[in-house]
């Protein structure tokens, strides 16, 4: 599909934003930054559970060795990264939800025909974020009291 | 006189290895466009810059361009909207640059030619030596209309963070316009463009930013075509999706009325 750079082409200067252009998002709105963070904490996530299942195999290494690394974990600036996995958790799970209906076309509207000044689908279904934004704030601090403080 | 300084990118092949910034101050007059900006660098300051334009009224999609850190049109965008007097312009992100500010949209028609941006008719003797339009009803024709003002700018493939990374991916535009002739009734090749959507490169590597649609001139609004292409993908490898009817070709007009004689003038 790409067009190869030949003749006049292969003095053309390449342009293309790469990675940078998923962490850069210009003068975007919210739905933009977003699908940065759903990354950022999807990948947040996968390090997590990596790490998760490898300490789990402390456990190979007797009682002793699985305590002392209990004891490790039990320091305040890991439940401060715990409770920052269960933010990410949360977010991705309730944003994931929105994109799957989204994906299939649901809560998006119908087409309309364009009229000026345009306003786009996303921007016109804006509050289902706000609502689930709300959400996550809510879950964000239910979860703040109810385990960590 | 109020000023403007406008930060152009500029590139010069053969000669520069990366493009720099250069900066002009021009004065600034009431209902100043950045296109309008540029043009008057050409014709006072620098005729060596390039860029590209036409239309000058949002039609035509020539002059895209990255402004503050925008996709937009330069005819488009009067620089009293922007809210400073200092405005970066760059050449569009995520095609090669050929000079200054003219982005290379090769790649652009190449992936719009790939999934046949036309309505393919089933009837092919028809389409060949045609008797008649084909009938639609006007709500069919809000099915896809919003799709149909697409100008082709690229100023969606600039915004996608999809595009950014992946070269092959065919991106807002391409996959706009599959939806739009996927939706005509007079369209018969549904079967062929759902086959080239639904490649690794294709529909689903769409993530959903939204960008697309922000960044769109003219409210064609890619991203709600590109879901709505993904259900009716999912609908149909289900087996549930609806199939179109084909367009009936409109009766031959009844026989003309003679026309009314004129009447004779009054006064002589």
């Amino acid at each position: 599909m790409e067009v190869k750079a030949t003749g006049s082409q292969s003095r053309h200067l390449p342009n293309r934003l790469g990675i940078k252009g998923w962490a850069w998002a210009g003068r975007y709105t919210i739905e933009r930054y977003l699908y940065t963070l759903h990354r950022l904490t999807g990948l947040g996530l996968l390090l997590y559970i990596t790490l998760h299942l490898a300490m789990n195999g402390f456990r190979l290494g007797g009682v002793e060795s699985w305590e002392d690394l209990m004891s490790v974990f039990g320091m305040s600036g890991f439940k401060v990264g715990e409770y920052l996995v269960a933010v990410a958790f949360i977010f991705h799970a309730l944003n994931g939800g929105r994109l799957m209906l989204q994906h299939l076309g649901y809560t998006l509207g119908k087409p309309k025909p364009p009229v000026y000044p345009y306003v786009d689908s996303m921007r016109r279904r804006r509050p289902i974020v706000w609502v689930m934004l709300a959400l996550i704030v809510a879950l964000a601090i239910y979860v703040l009291v109810a385990f960590v403080i | 006189m109020q000023e403007l300084t406008l930060k152009v990118q500029r590139y010069l092949p053969g000669k520069d290895k990366k493009s720099y910034i250069q900066e002009f101050t021009i004065p600034l007059r009431q209902g100043m466009t950045v296109l309008d900006g540029l043009i008057y660098i050409k014709e006072n300051m620098d005729n060596t810059l390039s860029f590209r334009s036409s239309c000058r009224m949002g039609i035509c999609g020539s002059c895209g361009m990255l402004i503050n850190n925008f996709p937009m049109l330069a005819c488009h965008t009067p620089v009293e909207e922007l809210g400073t007097d200092r405005i970066e312009v760059r050449s569009l992100p995520n095609f090669p640059i050929i000079r200054d500010l003219v982005a290379d949209l090769d790649s652009l028609f190449e992936k719009h030619k790939s999934i046949k941006p036309y309505v393919v008719s089933s009837d092919t003797e028809e389409a060949e030596e045609p008797t008649a339009e084909f009938l639609q009803s006007g709500q069919e024709l809000e099915g896809y209309v919003q799709f149909a003002y697409c100008v082709k700018c690229g100023l969606c493939m600039a915004a996608c963070p999809t595009v950014a990374t992946d070269a092959l991916f065919l991106g807002p535009q391409p996959l706009g316009q599959a939806y739009r002739y996927c939706t005509d009734r007079r369209d018969a090749g549904v079967e062929e463009r759902f086959h080239q959507a639904d490649s690794r490169h294709g529909v689903w590597l769409c993530h959903l930013a939204g960008a697309c649609s922000e960044a769109c001139p003219k409210g064609v609004d890619p991203a709600l075509a590109i879901q709505l292409l993904k259900r009716a993908m999912i609908f149909d490898s289900l087996r549930l999706r609806k199939k179109k009817k084909p367009a009936s070709i409109a009766q031959p007009l009844a026989e003309s009325r003679p026309k009314i004689a004129v009447p004779e003038f009054t006064v002589k």
